[in-house]
């Protein structure tokens, strides 16, 4: 094998093409100075962009908003809480929903015709149902049980169906559905070589899904389930219908006192923009961890990327070694 | 190496295995038997069943008829009087641990290092603590050969460093039967060398291995005997060095001289 690796390499060097060649004797090619093409759609597009733009601008300066409402609300104490109350029913719907979501996905695969039988007709019922009715079910529920009893728990249903209890599991449980189809098919995605190999280990069916296909299967899972977080904190805002004060109900409420409907409106949408904007960022974060031993897929962060451009191009592969830096 | 005792129990031995996928007959009676410190290789046509054999001696198929013992135990089932038992998964799983499995694919897990791959089944099956387990991997990679890759994943290694961490990963497990599936046939042909190498060394040491190859030169040179499958059945089975020169049966003869 190696002779013919020499054999190679003593090609005569002026032979267009032929790598590894006698470099010494040879010029360096001129660098080339082409004229690039010109992207003139692209221009035209810039101004058809901006003159909408400045005619929005101009017809919002013409209609009837108060700005200066706008500015003092957004930061007013019960619109922070209500966004704040949106983060945190989104945060606990969304854990429930991965948490149940990839349970479901895992029962639905496994071998055993009950597990499998249940979790399907879980995802039936669930996806099958609008998350506002379910709500509703939820909150509704002490007209037909008027207590809950656990054994070790008793109350009055009135007490124990909280709004925010209602929130969750209405959106939580009808999560679950959708996320148990995501995380199916991101354990689908994941090599049956990778189960075979844990197996002769001696690794049993738990610790196979929980160490090696899990985390493989979450480089699948992430990204879908990111935008079913930016839903989710879309969606929440269904639950002003059953009194959680969230972000939307925040608003609303001082709109009913101050009249000022729109403006109300402009600070919900802005603080709505703000948390699906965060969450974007901590997103690109994630999937860039779950990538891990993945290098060649892996994008540099901005700051890394930022840094390559301002110390040139040699260190543009700097994000590809082991230590790229999470 | 080499001499194979006969006063000793068997290692692996099948009798009769029989496996079969729906209506496809796979496995047709295979009898087989490796001693403790035995280099077996098993050569034979695609589709011949050399893959699902070794498959079934851990237990990732389950045979249909026949008996199949590892080391007097019989492979996935009980026996009490005549009646044989499923064993639940805990129990395979167990068995599996003592038996070393090398695919042709390498199977490596992808979001582990070198190091952590071969950390993994210790810690999780065996619970040996972390520190201990580290120590041990790194001294199983030096072994081969990979002391300056322990920090790569995977991806960042070539085909032939792959496979080599997948048999240090199986040697953690301390097992006492290694099953080799075409090792080699995934790789560039300048990397065999390094795998073949490491099995070699492997087998001076005493390891009892099954392997199935195509590489008929490592046959002759390490192996204690030769089985040559076609068609689900054995059809030969010898010292390599007799089976290679002067094959009796005239479909080994056929095989072997497109192979040679
Ligand atoms: N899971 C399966 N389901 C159905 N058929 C299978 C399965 N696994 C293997 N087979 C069939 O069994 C036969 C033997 O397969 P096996 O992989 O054991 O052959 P092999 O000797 O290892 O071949 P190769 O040299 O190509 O690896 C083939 O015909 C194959 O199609
Ligand atoms: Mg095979």
């Amino acid at each position: 094998m190696s002779d013919s690796h020499d054999s190679l390499s003593k090609k005569p060097a002026d032979e267009p093409g032929s790598g590894g060649g006698d470099v010494r004797e040879r010029v360096p090619p001129e660098a080339i100075r082409a004229v690039p093409v010109r992207h003139w759609g692209r221009w035209i597009g810039v101004a058809v962009v901006f003159a909408l733009l400045a005619a929005l601008f101009q017809a919002f300066r013409g209609a009837d908003i108060n700005w200066d409402v706008v500015g003092e609300f957004l930061t007013y104490d019960t619109i922070i809480e209500g966004a704040g109350k949106t983060l945190w029913i989104t945060l606990l719907s969304m854990l429930l929903g991965v948490v149940l979501g990839v349970i479901l996905a895992i029962m639905r695969l496994s071998g055993n015709p009950v597990l499998s039988g249940v979790a399907w007709g879980y995802i039936w019922f669930f996806r099958g149902t609008p998350v506002l009715v379910q709500l509703f079910l939820w909150y509704n529920l002490s007209f037909v049980f008027e207590t809950v009893n656990f054994g070790f728990y008793k109350d009055e249903m009135n007490d124990f169906m909280t709004p925010f209890l209602a929130a969750l599991l209405g959106l939580g449980l009808n999560e679950a559905a959708y996320m148990a189809e995501i995380a199916r098919a991101g354990i689908q995605s994941v090599d049956r070589g990778q189960t075979e190999a844990a197996h002769a280990l001696g690794m049993n069916n738990g610790k196979t899904m929980r160490r090696i296909v899990l985390p493989q299967a979450m480089r699948v899972i992430i990204p879908p389930t990111g935008n079913e977080f930016i839903n989710m904190l879309k969606t929440s805002s269904l639950v002003y219908a059953i009194q959680y004060t969230e972000l939307f109900r925040a608003g609303n409420t001082i709109s009913t006192r101050n009249l000022a409907v729109m403006e109300m409106l402009i600070v919900v949408t802005v603080w709505y923009l703000i948390l699906t904007t965060v969450f974007s960022i901590g997103q690109y974060y994630l999937e860039r961890y779950f990538a891990r031993g993945n290098e060649r897929v892996r994008p540099p962060t901005p700051l890394q990327r930022a840094r390559a451009r301002l110390t040139g191009p040699r260190r543009q592969r700097a994000g590809r070694g082991p230590a790229g830096g999470v | 190496m080499g001499t194979t005792t006969n006063s000793s129990s068997p290692m692996v031995k099948a009798e009769q295995v029989h496996k079969n996928f729906g209506p496809v007959q796979v496995l047709r009676g295979i009898d087989l038997e490796v001693s403790p410190g035995e280099v077996c290789c098993v050569v034979g046509p695609s589709g011949s069943g050399k893959s699902t054999l070794l498959r079934c001696v851990n237990h990732l198929e389950k045979i249909n008829a026949g008996r199949l013992w590892v080391d007097g135990e019989l492979v996935g089932y009980r026996q009490r009087g005549d009646k044989l038992y499923e064993m639940r998964e805990r129990e395979v799983a167990a068995q599996r641990r003592d038996i070393g499995m090398v695919f042709q694919r390498f199977n490596l897990f992808p979001h582990m290092t070198a190091t952590e791959n071969v950390m993994e089944a210790p810690v999780q099956v065996k619970g040996v603590r972390r520190a201990d387990a580290r120590k041990r991997a790194e001294q199983l990679l030096e072994r081969v050969g990979l002391a300056d890759r322990m920090a790569s994943y995977p991806s960042q290694l070539s085909g032939g460093q792959q496979q080599r961490v997948a048999i240090a990963r199986a040697l953690a497990m301390d097992p006492k039967l290694m099953l080799f599936d075409e090792p080699t046939s995934a790789l560039d042909p300048e990397l065999v060398g390094e795998v073949l190498d490491v099995m070699r060394a492997l087998a001076e040491d005493g390891m009892t291995m099954i392997v199935v190859t195509h590489e008929m030169g490592f046959a002759r040179e390490v192996g204690d005997t030769l089985v040559f499958m076609d068609d689900g059945m054995v059809v030969e089975a010898g010292d390599p060095r007799e089976v290679l020169a002067n094959p009796r049966q005239e479909r080994t003869r056929a095989f072997l001289s497109k192979v040679l």
